[in-house]
């Protein structure tokens, strides 16, 4: 397990090292980059004592805050450091809380003093099945295991709903692990009431629950189908210590929380970098010529190049940037990508494609600035051990896959590191490979237009705008927690909480959607404007996001004109805000002037954020090439 | 591995779960000797010694241990069937 991430060497001395300086956010971040081997339970110990060392109560700059509260049926102690570890990876900071033992159900509907003190913002629920389910007799019929698991399935919805009204936190759960030996053989699958057969009824009516309750599932059962019951569960361990998951799998499980969390926070990774030669093809395209590349059928290792461009092209379709980074002739790649008769991928499925004779941390540079991603939210790979040790040590933040020697290996292994898990789906995603090939082509207009007004107004942009819709919702919610650039309060929300919002009274929420010539940019902005409580006809800027494919586009002045609108039709005087910097959202710190703010002279919320206001008379709406059309409900 | 030899394996072994130097353990050693010694760190104790010498102990045998020494005696008997 954890295969993709190189080995450590001499642990014990990278450790002491890693604690020598005496300013802490650099034993961080040495901490940090020893976190990304692939360390065992004993070396994982030994990391988090050093993590803890460092104490503090809040995050360190640049690491999401996590307050993280396991309710196990079962013992989960041994679990944490491996979780704190996975998150250091990630730059999550995490706080972790475990009920006593036995106490999940008490905890969720009645905390501790101790739980209400923690105030967890990330809830994970790991059950056994038989803390669940009570029994059910072996011939029960199909009707009667469904009403009984239905049953389970209810009391365990309250249970997160309970925490959800409490702590207002996002809710994981694990799926169910099956610790039963098959009854009847292969026929289990035909019995309703079979314990294996149970068990998968179970985490069928699971995800359907997890999916109606907007929470975030936690796979281990689908991890032990893919690896073996015995790599995560030790019977020994559960008999000694009740432990569910055994120590030795204690870094995989930390390694698949903190993905999910990753996730929930919009830090999971965005594109895909690949190399050309022995990595899409095997050959070496510059030598062999295009003919003499080994790619497609007829030869084993032709189909696993190929079956690495499926799965690329595969999650192209779910909304993962491709792009490539090579050592070699620019035209004489294009030329093998565009023209052999194998490829599966092809140059239109490329957002950035790099082929020189730089060095490859140079280009990969180079791509980000180009796509308005940051760094870490790459992933390179590339089958030379050298490029991927160069770009490891010269940008730690970028993911780059240790890879087996034999191609046949390398999909499983790029899936296996689970870089670009999601907690949700929605049509941007489907849409947003389209999207960024759509923008090459809108750059390449700009370099043939000379002024940015001219370029502006050839677009022919269209803004689409109304109310939140409940369709929408998932979006929106996806928006305002996965948006680190231009997000001005750094507010970070689930469904609940966004509804509960704009059911309030006076509250204005508006999502925008923005169209051009060259396509649907899909919902690229959302805002939500708070009635002030305690200053009458004040409106507060509680959140306003933007998604980057569509900065400088003028939008944010439309949509704040639009803003306006609503906001005198109801009766308001004035708009106040704050800004509340991160280290990502730098592009935004000047945007209320701009907009016609004035810094205010109440005190902001915190000590770093800054606070502005407008009176809605002194608005003075700037003309922007974007016309509008109100969305219908 | 001798008596002596593995004696210092637990030694480091110990010291990285509790996190601490290497822990100095003679085959009379006890649980109750070794401050912070309790029944989590034993657990994780067995783990690891499990992992780095390439052994399974039995879950009555873990249980009967009394003593460091007998630790040592059953990992050496199981690596010398290896």
């Amino acid at each position: 397990m954890l295969d993709w991430l190189p080995l450590a060497n001499d642990f014990a001395v990278s450790l002491r090292a890693a604690q020598q300086p005496s300013a802490a956010p650099d034993r961080i971040a040495n901490l940090a980059s020893l976190a990304r081997h692939r360390l065992d339970f004993l070396q994982i110990l030994q990391l988090d004592r050093a993590l803890r060392s460092i104490g503090g109560e809040a995050a360190p700059e640049g690491f999401r805050f996590i307050r993280l509260a396991v309710l196990a049926s079962a013992t989960a102690e041994h679990l944490l450091p491996a979780i704190r570890v996975a998150g250091l990876q990630r730059s999550l900071w995490v706080q972790a809380y475990v009920s006593a033992y036995g106490q999940f159900r008490q905890e969720s509907i009645e905390p501790s003093a101790e739980l209400l003190q923690f105030s967890p913002n990330a809830i994970l629920f790991a059950i056994t099945v038989p803390e669940l389910l009570g029994p059910i007799r072996l011939n029960a019929p199909a009707d009667e295991v469904e009403e009984a698991i239905a049953g389970a399935i209810d009391a365990l919805r309250s249970l997160w709903r309970s925490v959800r009204k409490t702590f207002g936190a996002s809710v994981i759960q694990q799926t169910f692990v099956d610790g039963s030996e098959p009854l009847f053989g292969s026929f289990d699958r035909l019995v309703p009431a079979a314990p294996w057969r149970i068990v998968a009824t179970l985490n069928a009516r699971l995800a359907e629950a997890a999916a109606e309750e907007g929470v975030s599932l936690l796979d281990i059962a689908r991890a032990c189908e893919r690896d073996g019951r015995e790599a995560w569960f030790d019977i020994r361990r559960w008999l000694q210590a009740k432990q569910e998951i055994a120590p030795q799998a204690a870094p995989a499980y930390g390694d698949f929380l903190a993905r999910v969390l990753a996730a929930q926070h919009g830090l999971s990774k965005k594109c895909l970098v690949l190399d050309l030669d022995n990595t899409l093809w095997s050959g070496v395209v510059g030598d062999d010529g295009v003919e003499g590349l080994t790619l497609g059928n007829g030869s084993a290792a032709g189909e696993a190049h190929l079956a690495l461009q499926r799965y690329a092209k595969q999650l192209k379709e779910r909304g993962i940037i491709l792009a490539v980074c090579s050592k070699n002739e620019r035209t004489i790649a294009e030329a093998a990508v565009e023209e052999h008769p194998e490829m599966i991928l092809r140059m239109a499925d490329f957002a950035a494609f790099r082929a020189n004779w730089d060095d490859k941390v140079v280009n990969l540079r180079a791509i980000a600035a180009e796509l308005n991603l940051g760094l870490d939210s790459f992933v390179f790979v590339d089958d030379n051990p050298a490029e991927r040790a160069r770009v490891r040590e010269a940008l730690p933040m970028v993911s780059v896959p240790e890879l087996p020697e034999d191609i046949a290996g390398y999909v499983s292994r790029i899936a296996a590191a689970g870089y670009f898990e999601a907690t949700s789906f929605t049509p941007e995603d489907r849409d947003r490979a389209l999207q960024y090939a759509a923008n090459a082509a809108r750059d390449r207009l700009r370099d043939a237009i000379p002024s940015v007004a001219e370029f502006l107004h050839s677009l022919g942009m269209t803004v689409t705008y109304q109310p939140f819709t409940k369709v929408d919702l998932p979006r929106v919610v996806q928006l305002v927690n996965k948006t680190n650039q231009f997000n001005l309060t750094n507010r970070r929300c689930n469904g609940d909480e966004i509804l509960a919002l704009i059911e309030a009274a006076g509250t204005i929420s508006l999502q925008f959607r923005l169209t051009d010539r060259f396509g649907d940019n899909g919902l690229v902005s959302a805002m939500i404007l708070r009635r002030s409580a305690q200053r009458e006809g004040v409106l507060e800027l509680d959140a306003w996001v933007m998604s980057c494919r569509v900065f400088g586009r003028e939008l944010e002045y439309e949509a704040m004109s639009i803003a306006v609108e609503s906001a005198h039709a109801q009766g308001a005087r004035r708009i106040e805000a704050e800004y509340v910097p991160t280290p990502k959202n730098g592009v935004v710190s000047e945007l209320y002037s701009r907009l016609g703010f004035v810094r205010s002279r109440e005190p902001s919320s915190s000590p770093h954020a800054t606070r502005w206001e407008m009176s809605l008379e002194d608005y003075v709406p700037r003309q922007t090439p974007i016309t509008r059309r109100r969305g219908s409900p | 591995m001798n008596e002596e030899e593995m004696l210092k394996v637990f030694g480091d072994i110990l010291g990285e779960v509790l996190g601490r130097d290497s822990v100095p353990l003679t085959m009379s050693t006890r649980r109750r000797d070794v401050p912070d010694w309790d029944s989590f760190s034993y657990v994780n104790f067995i783990v690891a010694v499990e992992m780095r010498l390439g052994v399974k102990f039995g879950v009555a045998e873990v249980e009967s241990f009394d003593s460091v020494g007998a630790i040592v005696r059953r990992a050496r008997a199981l690596l010398a069937r290896a």
